[in-house]
């Protein structure tokens, strides 16, 4: 396979990881998480912290989600508990991170070359794609179990979850977290791809998610036999794909950022304006977001 | 026995826009009996229901159900004895999920939620027969999401989950307002039944007279929050349908 291709392909794995977990707070729970750029460092800081302590890569890495679901109880509580608005509560941990991820290691810049990483036991690509299809796995299923229904439905209407005898502010807890274990796991695993931690790595990751996200939805997009937890996959090797792509056709790295948000903004009028396209005459589903 | 004693509620408290809905009012509604509340808009029918939910909280007063006082208890606490229906059809259901999943959901209602799967095989049947009573064909989309139902039928859902586990009061806010006549004469026909059947107490906000007399057992009228006409259905009299289409329903009910 072509180099270009390949890459492209493993890291839109690793940013499958991040989509579903972005998926889980922008379209389950309907809450816009901004942290995103400070969860997907952190838990690459993490895991850099504990491998460099001498912990099993593989321990590492669940210890990088483990953590990220923290950086998703600070956003949840700024939120739910002091109840100051989700945009806000999700730029102010992200501040808070981009602190604490320069304390983690004390330094803004952290190599793992030589560090052993979940990569040597096997094929980057294998590898990847099996964590991803085990992350998928799980969160299908536990989307169809009563909590996980609880929270579809906190973030469909929070009424019904209260004429229920529940507290929807759980549910929303309980979905930043799982949101921001996720991100931190892609981050950790994006260190060890790239073989080093950096401050700036969570730059755009927020936009890339949502891409992904974005484009999932547009393919195949009447189709109800895909779950949103495929089509954030397929976005986000989609995207990679696009990126890659104009790349090799010689766009320059740093005029990157701009294409990765006309990418969002190309998709999102697709689904805005031309939703019947393919010439299927379903009504449009789905909430929309933009 | 639903007891409201010295309800007061204020809107807005220290601005400009300070309102007083409530001032003190006394209400009692009889168990098992369906009462509607007509007053013009604005009056504080739909602050009542909220208050009595507990999407909000009352300033001063008790509200007492079968002398238990649940005033002082959240929404999420009181939903274990009240089921209600809102005007806006997808507000008593979740859109995204399909019948039967939002059915499994009712159904669990004031249990604990756990890592089981929500919809069990073993329930479709019972689900279906509930749903089937209306008439509607609901039975027959049970796996179609409800964002993809008419109001009606979405309205009929909701009253069917609001109702399943029969709770001692049910709380109807204008839930046939958005309904076309045919549509609407269902879904009120089956709310009296229900009532009937699973001996609740239901307290229903109407804007449609022949309804509010049709369909229940007692008609309050409010005016600014206070009490102005309180009859059996079966006792109003034809002055009293006057005076209240002349005197304070005539803007209300333009339609
Ligand atoms: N949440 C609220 N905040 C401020 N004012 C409110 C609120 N809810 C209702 N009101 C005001 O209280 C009054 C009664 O409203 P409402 O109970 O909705 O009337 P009705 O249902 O009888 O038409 C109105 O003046 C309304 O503007
Ligand atoms: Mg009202």
């Amino acid at each position: 396979m072509n180099g270009l291709i390949m890459t492209s392909i493993e890291q839109g794995l690793i940013f499958a990881v991040l989509a579903m977990g972005v998926f889980i707070t922008n379209k389950v729970l309907n809450i816009a998480d901004l942290s995103v750029e400070g969860s997907f460092p952190f838990g690459a800081f993490i895991f850099a912290k504990f491998l460099l302590m001498g912990v099993n890569p593989v321990i590492a890495t669940i210890l990088a989600f483990a953590f990220g679901t923290l950086a998703g109880l600070l956003t949840a509580t700024l939120f739910t508990k002091f109840k100051i608005n989700a945009l806000l509560s999700g730029i102010l941990t992200m501040n808070i991170l981009y602190s604490v991820n320069l304390r983690i290691n004390n330094a803004a810049n952290v190599p793992l070359s030589g560090q052993r990483t979940i990569f040597d036991f096997g094929p980057k690509l294998l590898i990847l794609l099996a964590i991803v299809i085990v992350v998928k796995l799980l969160l299908d299923l536990f989307l169809k179990t009563e909590v996980g229904y609880l929270l579809v439905a906190t973030g469909d209407n929070e009424s019904l979850v209260k004429s229920l005898g529940q507290k929807s502010d759980n549910y929303k807890i309980l979905g930043l977290m799982l949101s921001n274990g996720l991100i931190a796991l892609s981050g950790a695993l994006m260190a060890q791809y790239n073989g080093y931690v950096d401050a700036s790595m969570g730059k755009a990751t927020l936009v890339i998610a949502l891409a992904a996200i974005i484009i999932g939805d547009t393919f195949m997009k009447n189709s109800s036999f895909l779950k949103n937890t495929t089509r954030a996959i397929i976005g986000a090797i989609a995207y990679k794909l696009i990126g890659g792509f104009a790349i090799d056709l010689g766009l320059h790295p740093n005029d990157l950022s701009a294409i990765n948000a006309t990418i969002v903004i190309v998709f999102l009028l697709y689904n805005n304006f031309f939703p019947n396209i393919m010439g299927k005459l379903n009504k449009k589903g789905g909430r929309d977001y933009a | 026995m639903l007891n409201i004693k010295g309800l007061e509620k204020r809107f807005n408290i220290g601005t400009p826009n300070e309102i007083q809905v409530f001032n003190g009012l006394d209400l009692n509604f009889e168990k098992n009996k369906c009462t509607a509340i007509i007053g013009p808009n604005g009056c504080g029918k739909s602050t009542l229901m909220n208050l009595i939910a507990g999407t909000l909280m009352v300033d001063n007063g008790t509200i007492e159900l079968n002398g238990k006082t649940i005033s002082n208890l959240k929404e999420e606490d009181r939903s274990e004895f009240i089921g209600r229906v809102h005007q806006n059809p997808s507000m008593g259901v979740s859109p995204s999920l399909t019948i039967l999943e939002n059915m499994a959901l009712a159904d669990k209602k004031n249990n604990k939620f756990s890592l089981k799967f929500l919809v069990n095989k073993k329930n479709i049947d019972r689900y279906k027969e509930l749903v089937a009573q209306l008439d509607l064909g609901l039975e027959n989309l049970m796996n179609t999401k409800v964002k993809f139902l008419s109001g009606g039928q979405r309205q009929s859902l909701s009253l069917i989950m609001a109702s399943m586990k029969h709770p001692d009061l049910i709380l109807l806010d204008e839930h046939t307002a958005a309904l076309d006549p045919k549509t609407s004469h269902v879904v009120m026909t089956k709310t009296k039944e229900l009532i009937d059947k699973y001996e609740m107490t239901g307290i229903m906000i109407s804007h449609n007279m022949r309804d509010a007399i049709k369909y229940s057992d007692r008609v309050i009228m409010l005016d600014k929050g206070i009490v102005v006409l309180d009859k059996p259905s079966i006792a109003l009299t034809e002055e009293d349908l006057n005076n209240i289409y002349i005197d304070r329903l005539d803007k209300a009910i333009a339609v």
